[in-house]
């Protein structure tokens, strides 16, 4: 059987969604969904499903298991800049980070994680570069990674 | 002080009664010499500062103890001069004793998806703050690196600092690749120390025999929503990036309070978690421009013997950070500098000082010492 790794979080479809709120009060977008807008603490924001599509900001790889973590190493964290104007953490398919650049196109997957003591698959959200962003940012990546690195 | 590093077989309660123990003695106050105590612990447990004080024969007065991430010495400090402010007490003993586990710090801030999913990675957090830095600023790897080795060549005049030789910005960039751009040397370690300080009434004598050191703030901060790569390490955040760091909220009350400014500042211990945090914590103390904390460093300005020492103690990065003694660690190193006591590692003159750390919450603790 196919498991979420936290139910609610993201719909387990095709393709997938991360499940938001928008506030009706003052716009902005909140993940995870909430009964609360965190800016302005008005109750009972829009249950919304959120862009499938964005674009990277930040990314790294974590090279050693951290404490709760029985899944493999390395994988990639990234944060993903989504058009209705928020940054969500997930998951990146690609632990390569000299594989990625700035503001590469990236969409959203579900990856399995592990499989539980009942043999359940345990699935989570993360985000992959699309298809024809992943080959023409490699010449792009050497670049920045010359400016950020050594 | 206890030192800080890793001590086997030394408990939370032995570290927490040395550094009370030496810090009543410097300040020649004995049992029901102060009112109240406040103890600065994360992973201490119930009653941490009731232990010490139980072992010292000191106990009947309010003991509380104080968790607010790696800035719970800080708001240990403010709760204990907020009391003394208000007239509640005259003398308070505040102190922080803290045992960390090995490793990634593992935070009961996380809930178990975040941990099973791996997005409760501490260093990864870190790390994506250090590449913003970088990708925004004229931040470099090589900056990181030479951070590191700054405050590592502090911490050689440092006898309570865990790392006390040298390093080099080769062998920085040479240790292990933890999350990329973070080296394992760019890391501070987690571990365990004490610290300890009394706080009087500005009006009553002194019972010792030093100089006294004047708190002129102790500000505690949370963080506003919207930065995703805030301490508070939400899943998500705004595309706004206007939304001011706990850092700055903290800074900003903390100069108003002590009616100082960053230009006033003759030396400074701040966060340096990890290599690129010291940068920021620059930045959003207003210590330079924000996006100028490279220039900072180049000029030589952070160093011992520069315009504005920044660690002299070694940080972090030397020192290990035992949370809840890690705030009041760095003040205890701000009142040996501003009585000019710390020897090698003495910043000449020094008058006005200020401390600082952020984490876990997110709080923000910034204290202003003078003299």
């Amino acid at each position: 059987m196919r498991v979420l790794v936290r139910d609610g979080l993201f719909s387990d479809t095709d393709p997938p969604a991360l499940l938001g709120s928008h506030c009706l009060h003052c716009g902005s977008t909140l993940f995870p969904r909430t009964d609360t807008c965190a800016y302005c603490a008005t109750e009972g924001p829009e249950a919304v499903e959120l862009s499938r599509a964005g674009t990277l900001w930040a990314w790294t790889a974590v090279t050693a298991p951290p404490p709760g973590y029985t899944g493999d190493v390395p994988y990639g964290v990234g944060v993903v800049e989504l058009p209705e104007g928020v940054r969500v953490i997930g998951r990146l398919t690609e632990s390569d980070p000299a594989a990625l650049s700035a503001g590469q196109p990236m969409e959203l997957r579900v990856v399995l994680l592990h499989q539980d003591a009942d043999g359940n698959d345990v699935v989570t959200y993360a985000f992959a570069p699309t298809p024809a962003s992943a080959s023409a940012s490699a010449a792009a990546t050497a670049a920045e990674s010359d400016r950020v690195g050594s | 002080m206890h030192p800080f590093g890793r001590f086997d077989g030394v408990s939370t309660t032995d570290m927490g009664t040395a550094a009370v123990r030496a810090a009543l003695a410097e300040a020649g106050v004995g049992k029901g010499g102060f009112q109240a105590a406040f103890c600065g612990t994360a992973y201490g447990g119930v009653a941490t500062g009731h232990k010490v004080l139980s072992r010292l024969g000191m106990t009947g007065m309010p003991i509380l103890d104080v968790e607010a991430g790696c800035a719970s010495g800080g708001a240990a400090l403010m709760l204990a001069a907020g009391a003394i402010r208000a007239g509640q007490y005259a003398t308070v003993l505040v102190f922080g004793t803290e045992k960390m586990p090995k490793g990634i710090i593992r935070s009961s801030f996380f809930d178990p998806w975040q941990e099973e999913a791996g997005l409760a990675a501490t260093p990864s957090f870190f790390a994506l703050r250090a590449q913003r830095l970088c990708l925004t600023s004229c931040v470099t790897k090589d900056h990181l690196a030479r951070v590191v080795v700054k405050n590592r060549r502090h911490g050689t005049a440092n006898p309570d600092a865990m790392f006390q030789k040298e390093t080099s910005v080769e062998e920085v960039l040479a240790s292990r690749v933890v999350c990329e751009p973070l080296h394992l040397f760019m890391l501070c370690s987690p571990n365990e120390g004490a610290a300890a300080l009394v706080l009087r009434r500005d009006d009553l004598p002194s019972t010792s025999g030093v100089a006294s050191v004047t708190l002129a703030a102790a500000v505690l901060r949370s963080h506003l929503p919207g930065s995703v790569l805030s301490e508070s390490t939400p899943l998500s955040g705004l595309t706004d990036d206007s939304v001011p760091a706990p850092t700055t909220l903290a800074a900003t009350a903390a100069y108003e309070e002590a009616g100082v400014g960053p230009g006033d500042l003759d030396v400074v211990e701040c966060q340096d978690t990890d290599a690129a945090r010291e940068l920021l914590s620059c930045e959003e103390l207003g210590l330079c421009e924000p996006g100028g904390s490279a220039a900072l460093l180049d000029s030589g300005a952070t160093e011992l013997g520069g315009r504005l020492p920044v660690n002299p103690s070694g940080g972090l990065l030397s020192k290990g950070e035992p949370l809840g003694a890690s705030a009041l660690g760095q003040v205890v190193e701000l009142v040996h500098q501003l009585r000019g006591e710390c020897g090698p590692r003495q910043v000449e003159g020094a008058r006005t000082a200020l401390s600082h750390t952020v984490g876990r919450g997110a709080n923000a603790g910034v204290v202003i010492l003078t003299r």
